[in-house]
């Protein structure tokens, strides 16, 4: 496995570490704000895979050099992609917005349960209904 | 250059996610978890996606810490000690990482330009979008015209949050009211979930301008 075959594959393998590390935490932390959490670092590590897969080395932002109007383009400029730059522009938003939902969830369950606990949550459900 | 400015800032991302995993008071959390989004917005910057980057910082490091923050002062901010074994999480995670690893190494390399993601329309937005749409911008073009249906789902994912928050948050105020005097929490939750709602449509709007 030589440096380069390293280098170039970097990106993906951290984008992989973060993805599990918000995996684990949405698997095995009770708490469920703290869930929420791991939900936005897996996201996130998504975000990354995508921009990582636009990007060309020695590339510029896809912003058009030049009067920008078609007329005399300029030579020699290579432009990253922009199609992964309009997906995670989408995705990132649509994050926020199930994340502001979740949340509320979470509100509303710490109301009703007094608590936020996962564990704690099953056994006031357990109690509940025993005692119907 | 910038392959080392890339390689240093997905470590801290890494080193900030270990410490978002260990950390158990939720305020430092969420506050770990805004480094973690200007980070993540440098990593764009660095990799060409300047909006991406002014978006994350703005909703991912901005909004999404304020909802966080507004949330912990309704519910507390202390996590209990996981109760059960994280072995099987574990083992899960391992497994799933390790066959997404295998999977990388048939990918084409980073930054390569004749890489498969650059030949099919990305060609076409790059070299038309200044005729067809005149905007020197070219990710605005694709987002607003060439995927404006795409843009337009996404106002209605977020006008559905926007009313999702409020139904979960003042229908809560309505049945505590009814339940109880007890008007603390409840005059809370609902004022909370109108500034989350209201927060959010024109924040989102302005970021995409």
């Amino acid at each position: 496995m030589s440096l380069d075959f390293f280098v170039s594959h970097y990106n993906y393998w951290v984008v992989i570490f973060l993805m599990m590390v918000g995996f684990y935490i949405l698997i095995s932390r009770g708490n469920l704000i703290k869930k929420i959490v791991g939900l936005n670092v897996f996201q996130t590590s998504v975000f990354m895979l995508y921009i990582s897969m636009g990007k060309i080395t020695g590339g510029t932002p896809p912003i058009l050099v030049g009067d920008g109007h078609g007329g005399e383009a300029v030579e020699h400029v290579v432009y990253s992609n922009p199609l992964p730059h309009v997906l995670i522009l989408t995705a990132i938003v649509v994050g926020i917005a199930t994340t502001s939902v979740g949340l509320a969830l979470a509100v509303r369950i710490k109301e009703a349960y007094g608590t936020l606990e996962e564990d704690e949550i099953n056994r006031i459900e357990a109690l509940v209904e025993a005692s119907e | 250059m910038s392959i080392v400015v890339d390689i240093v800032l997905l470590t801290l991302l890494a080193v900030a996610g270990i410490a978002l995993l260990r950390i158990r008071n939720l305020f430092a959390v969420v506050m770990l978890a805004g480094i973690y989004s200007l980070l993540s917005a440098g990593l764009f910057t660095v990799m060409d996606a300047v909006d991406v980057a002014f978006t994350e910082a703005a909703v991912g490091a901005g909004i999404s810490t304020v909802l966080f923050l507004g949330a912990l002062a309704l519910t507390g901010h202390h996590e209990n000690r996981p109760g059960h074994t994280p072995l099987l999480p574990l083992i899960v995670v391992s497994v799933t990482g390790l066959a997404l690893v295998y999977g990388t190494i048939d990918m084409p390399g980073f930054g390569g330009a004749d890489n498969p993601v650059h030949h099919h329309v990305a060609d076409h937005y790059l070299e038309e979008s200044p005729n067809e749409i005149d905007i020197p911008n070219v990710v605005t073009a694709v987002l607003a015209s060439y995927r404006g249906y795409d843009t337009w789902g996404e106002v209605t994912v977020v006008f559905a949050a926007a009313v999702g928050v409020m139904l979960l948050l003042m229908g809560g105020r309505r049945s505590r009211a009814a339940a109880s005097g007890d008007g603390r929490a409840g005059g809370d939750g609902p004022a909370n979930g109108d500034g989350q709602a209201g927060g959010d449509g024109p924040a989102n709007g302005a970021g995409h301008r």
